[in-house]
């Protein structure tokens, strides 16, 4: 729970940009395509966690 | 100093989803929800202590703990309902965030019910 995730996902994010304009560029929009995938379910696992966290404590603290 | 950290926070995630944006406006997002989630994190804990003062204060002036109950849960809904709102409303969809406002508010108003159930009671034994 600290700002790292934050930078991972940036990180995450610039690398696909970067390897979705080289790929599109040599015309191979296909695999730009998967990249683009593969980047936002790895981004969505790490996502999803967090937000289940969030939900819990949210119904713990208030008693939902 | 929590207020250094949030603030610090919110300023390194403004900076990469003001890069992302351009290129890739969804992973934007993602930075947003993960910052607000961290936000949350931090403060939750002082947000604990809060709802226990308030759990003892009514204690105190002898007062029935379902109505306190009540207005946490609340508290909870309308903060997890803002939270998912306003990022539908960043991410430029604010149909979406105005039905998840208006989910809400239905939620808030039958959690509440029994206080207004409550409340007519009162009303109509006063007036005969």
């Amino acid at each position: 729970m600290d700002i790292t995730i934050v930078f991972k996902i940036a990180a995450v994010g610039i690398l696909v940009s970067v390897l979705n304009q080289v790929l599109v560029r040599s015309g191979r929009e296909e695999q730009a395509m998967l990249t683009t995938l593969a980047g936002l379910i790895v981004v969505l696992f790490w996502i999803i966690q967090y937000i289940s966290d969030l939900f819990k404590t949210v119904q713990t603290l208030f008693q939902l | 100093m929590e207020i250094g950290q949030i603030v610090i926070i919110g300023l390194i995630s403004v900076a990469l989803a003001l890069m992302l944006e351009k290129h890739n406006p969804e992973w934007s997002m993602y930075i947003r929800i993960v910052a607000g989630i961290l936000i949350f994190f931090i403060i939750i804990q002082k947000l604990g202590i809060l709802l226990e003062i308030a759990k003892k204060m009514s204690e105190k002036i002898d007062m029935d703990f379902v109505y306190i109950g009540i207005v946490f849960k609340v508290l909870g809904i309308s903060y997890i309902s803002e939270f998912g709102a306003q990022l539908c409303k960043d991410a430029g969809e604010s149909s979406i965030a105005s039905k998840i406002e208006f989910a809400g508010k239905v939620l808030i108003i039958t959690v509440s019910s029994p206080v207004m159930l409550a409340l007519i009671d009162i009303i109509s034994d006063i007036i005969p």
